[in-house]
């Protein structure tokens, strides 16, 4: 379907918003080739320098250049809440799908999983199988994409069960769709537009939920960067008077979330045919 | 003044997003004391819109452009708001399509219908009630002090209807305006709601002013129909003048067209379709469907004219007709 | 031959809650809504029957129950020599394609994220091994045939008016061929003009297709017109079934008798009489025993307490009544 570049610039704010994923993204891909030094290399030389021509955000403790830092950060916090996302929303979405669709036991059976789950809070949940599990990257996807399962099964089962009750639906058995073939192109469809919204927001939540783990010291560890690791340790020199050192991690982090927050409406909008030729 | 009712030259427009809508356009006519007249045309006639702009319930983006709207001796279109919301609900009520949507699903239905006492007649809480029970058999619903105290999902729409016929005329208002008061309902059902306003219209004296598609409802029960399409009012006259010699073309269509049980008739769809109110061509908003368009018609609205005694069209064939055949 | 024939069709939906448990551990059956309670006619080749009756009455349960979208309590439903009660999922899957519905609500019944033309070709992809270019060229054929343009295939359904979506259902129903079509009030969401081009447009359709239809409504103007033989119902059973002029002419039954007297005739000089029947239709779920219009019929009889059958009082007239 052609991508309506025309209705996504008249909502400026999303279209920033999206531009601004973008560039995050591309950061984040070209990260060995962007970052004008490698991340880790010391300068004991150009330690705890402020902002310049030579460092654009300053350096480190070991004069480790801020800026190829948060590039290699970027990469980390996306790609964990990209995969984490993922993992959830097709585990999550099948379970609902199933639940909603076939009910009975099926439907008892998931949704009291859910519910276990989501007795927990979501954070200390995470917390809990990382320090569990031990601190990798895997494992910090792990926890964060079980947390996140229930908030899918329980979105689609929801809207499975509406789209179960359609005419629609109905007139999708009496053509002739076999169960499956009504669940996969007529009832499934139907149910993503929410989807699309809550997966937006929970990557934020994501890249939140990883640079809190970081922050407290799980999760990804030193020398690998992370925004959350960076802004632990620059919290430290707020004192000090070395600003740059938890601002612009902090401002990553703040500005990545607010972005995704702000483009899942107009995503799902985009994706919605009956906004074909409305303004 | 012998009318109850008089409009002159209503109209009302909707500024929306795609442009000006001209729902209403230069509607004139009256109802007269003890009467009901039917307002008849298919949807996007304006004949709801009439309706809500007899009672000053045009919200925007809709606008009463002009026109007057006397009542009792008054100019609804120039009274204060305040003066207004004596007259609405209290002297002109509404009964509203959809009856269960209509009323408030979380208070009872005698609820509603006792608070209109209580704020109306200034009557106590007791007294009220006791007058909500009374109306409610006097709508036709059995076991009514077990009723009132039911919720509008658990009446039948049947009965749902009759609560908001029961809420209409609380205070006895001297016109009613029923917009597509059977929509919806079966037939049988239907046919007691209509025996109903009747009934009440006789009882009280009010006039009554039946709004709907259905022209066997309109043969059954109306004294005179006035007929809309697009906006404009194209006829007007006694029910069975209308019915045995329908002048606009319009009509005459729209009476061909219907499927009927009393006899073998060939339905006839109206050819074209209703245009749109979309900054409309100047004219007859007949013309592009008109067996009978002359070229004046797409230049200038045909006037309401007295074709004979109680009988006005809007049409400029028919004037043709009538001044070939005096000549 | 029969095409469609309906026998002893029974549907109920049992009660749950506190009261139906309750009432399984006394050890009786659990009260049900008695939805079709025992219905039984047959549909000819090419012609249509009119199925009609009241909000409540059952037919929409009845032209559920044939297609086996909801499952019979009892009875048989025989299409052409094959029993479709007794079929197992696939080979009633496979029978789909002669037994088609057109649903009340246009806007309802159409997938809003598909295109017309994804929406029309489905069935033939579910029940033929057309190639995708000829079924594009089945699907304008038949778009045609129901009077929209080919351009409409790729619109999606918030872009037509309700007319139009009434016309991709019905193209959706006839895209295979189907020998026998259910119509499930297919005009009664429709606005009236647009109603009668519909109903022209079934009419030819069913001849031109050489179909047979199961019509129901409640607008007996319609199946006055549309119909060959008319089935009256009235709280799951049959009433009254005879051809349509000797239906409109000579009704039988009570409750024929006032349904008719109460559909408005637009002719101000012919304000007949109606006959009015006492209160409300009572509760599908305690239905008391004998004929079920016993409580409002106004020629209740001792005799009507009496159960009483659907039989033929001449050729091809069948009457429900204890008094005809």
């Amino acid at each position: 379907m052609p991508w309506p570049w025309r209705r996504l610039a008249r909502n400026r704010l999303s279209f920033a918003a999206l531009g601004a994923i973008l560039v995050v993204t591309v950061a984040a891909l070209l990260a060995p080739w962007l970052a004008p030094y490698d991340p880790d290399e010391p300068d004991a030389a150009a330690a705890l320098a402020s902002i310049s021509v030579r460092h654009p955000l300053g350096t480190d403790l070991y004069g480790r250049d801020q800026l190829s830092r948060l590039i290699h950060a970027g990469r980390v916090d996306l790609l964990v809440a990209l995969s984490a996302t993922a993992i959830a929303l097709t585990l999550g979405a099948t379970l609902g799908a199933g639940a909603g669709y076939r009910g009975g036991w099926v439907d008892h059976l998931v949704m009291r999983g859910v519910d276990a789950v989501m007795a927990f809070p979501a954070f200390i949940l995470a917390l809990a199988i990382t320090a569990a599990l031990g601190n990798s990257t895997a494992n910090v996807v792990a926890a964060i994409a079980l947390t996140h399962v229930p908030i899918y099964t329980r979105l689609i089962r929801g809207e499975m069960l509406k789209a179960r009750e359609t005419e629609y639906a109905e007139a999708a058995r009496t053509v002739g769709n076999r169960p499956h073939q009504i669940v996969l192109y007529h009832l499934f469809p139907n149910c993503v537009p929410p989807l699309i919204v809550q997966a937006t927001l929970a990557m934020g939540f994501a890249i939140l939920t990883v640079a809190a783990l970081s922050f407290i010291g799980l999760g990804i560890q030193p020398p690998q960067s992370e925004w959350g690791q960076m802004t632990a340790e620059g919290a430290g020199y707020v004192v000090s008077g070395e600003w740059w050192l938890v601002l612009f991690p902090g401002l990553a982090i703040m500005l990545t979330v607010l972005a995704f927050n702000l483009v899942g409406d107009t995503l799902r909008d985009l994706l919605d045919p009956r906004m074909r030729g409305v303004r | 003044m012998s009318e109850l009712l008089q409009v002159h030259n209503l109209t009302v427009h909707f500024a929306t997003e795609d442009g000006l809508v001209e729902a209403v356009d230069s509607v004139s006519f009256s109802v007269r004391p003890r009467e009901i007249l039917g307002v008849v045309g298919e949807s996007g006639s304006g004949k709801s819109v009439t309706a809500h702009a007899l009672l000053r319930l045009i919200r925007p983006p809709g606008r009463i452009v002009r026109g007057e709207i006397r009542f009792e001796g008054a100019d609804l279109l120039a009274l204060p708001e305040e003066q207004m919301g004596e007259v609405r609900g209290a002297r002109i009520a509404l009964v509203f399509q959809s009856p269960r949507t209509a009323l408030n699903p979380v208070l009872t239905v005698g609820g509603q219908i006792a608070r209109l006492y209580e704020l109306h007649q200034h009557v106590s809480r007791a007294e009220a009630w006791r007058r909500t029970i009374e109306m409610l058999t006097l709508v036709g619903i059995a076991e009514p002090a077990r009723r009132a105290r039911q919720y509008a999902h658990q009446l039948s729409g049947g009965m749902c209807q009759r609560v908001m016929i029961a809420m209409a005329i609380a205070s006895s208002p001297r016109l009613l305006i029923a917009d597509e008061p059977t929509t919806g309902l079966d037939v049988s059902i239907a046919a007691q709601i209509l025996d109903l306003l009747r009934g009440l219209g006789r009882r009280t004296g009010a006039s009554i002013v039946l709004i709907t598609h259905d022209l066997g409802l309109v043969a059954e029960a109306c004294d005179r129909v006035a007929v809309m399409h697009a906006g404009q009012l194209v006829e007007i006259a006694d029910v069975r003048t209308l019915f045995k010699r329908p002048l606009h073309p319009y009509t005459q269509a729209l009476v061909r067209s219907i499927p009927r049980i009393d006899r073998e008739v060939a339905m006839e769809p109206i050819p074209g379709a209703v245009p749109s109110l979309l900054a409309p061509a100047p004219g007859c908003r007949y013309a592009d469907r008109c067996a009978r368009v002359l070229p004046v018609c797409r230049l200038e609205r045909p006037m309401l004219r007295a074709a004979e005694v109680n009988h006005e069209v809007a049409c400029h064939a028919v004037e043709v007709d009538s001044g070939a055949a005096v000549r | 031959m029969a095409l469609l024939s309906v026998e002893g069709l029974v549907k109920h939906f049992p009660l749950g809650g506190a009261r139906a448990w309750l009432d399984r551990l006394g050890g009786q059956a659990p009260r049900s809504v008695r939805a079709v309670d025992g219905v039984s006619f047959a549909v000819a080749p090419g012609e249509t029957l009119g199925l009609v009756g009241e909000s409540g009455c059952g037919k929409s349960t009845v032209a559920r129950s044939i297609l086996r979208l909801v499952e019979p309590t009892a009875g048989r439903v025989i299409f052409g020599d094959v029993d479709l009660t007794a079929l197992s999922a696939e080979p009633l899957r496979r029978q789909r394609r002669n037994l088609q519905m057109v649903f009340q609500d246009p806007t309802a019944s159409l997938n809003p994220r598909l295109s017309v033309g994804r929406t029309v070709q489905e069935p033939l992809q579910r029940h033929t091994t057309l190639g995708a270019g000829e079924r594009r060229a089945r699907v304008a054929e038949v778009l045609a045939q129901v009077g929209l343009g080919a351009e409409l295939v790729d619109r999606y359904p918030h872009e037509l008016s309700g007319g139009q979506r009434q016309r991709v259902n019905i193209a959706r129903a006839i895209a295979t061929r189907p020998r026998f079509v259910v119509l499930d009030e297919p005009t009664s969401a429709l606005d009236v003009s647009i109603r009668v081009r519909a109903i022209l447009l079934l009419d030819e359709l069913r001849s031109t297709l050489g179909m047979t239809y199961l019509f129901i409504s409640h607008d007996l103007a319609s199946v006055k017109y549309l119909a060959h033989r008319v089935a009256v119902m009235y709280l799951g059973t049959i009433v009254e079934e005879a051809s349509t002029a000797e239906l409109f002419t000579r009704p039988l039954h009570p409750y024929t008798r006032a349904l008719l007297s109460a559909v408005p005739v637009p002719d101000p000089d012919r304000r007949h009489a109606r006959i009015v029947l006492a209160g409300e239709v009572p509760s599908p779920i305690d239905i008391l025993g004998g004929c079920r219009l016993r409580g409002r019929c106004p020629l209740a009889q001792p005799v009507c307490a009496e159960p009483v059958t659907l039989r033929a009082v001449a050729p091809a007239h069948r009457v429900a009544c204890h008094l005809v």
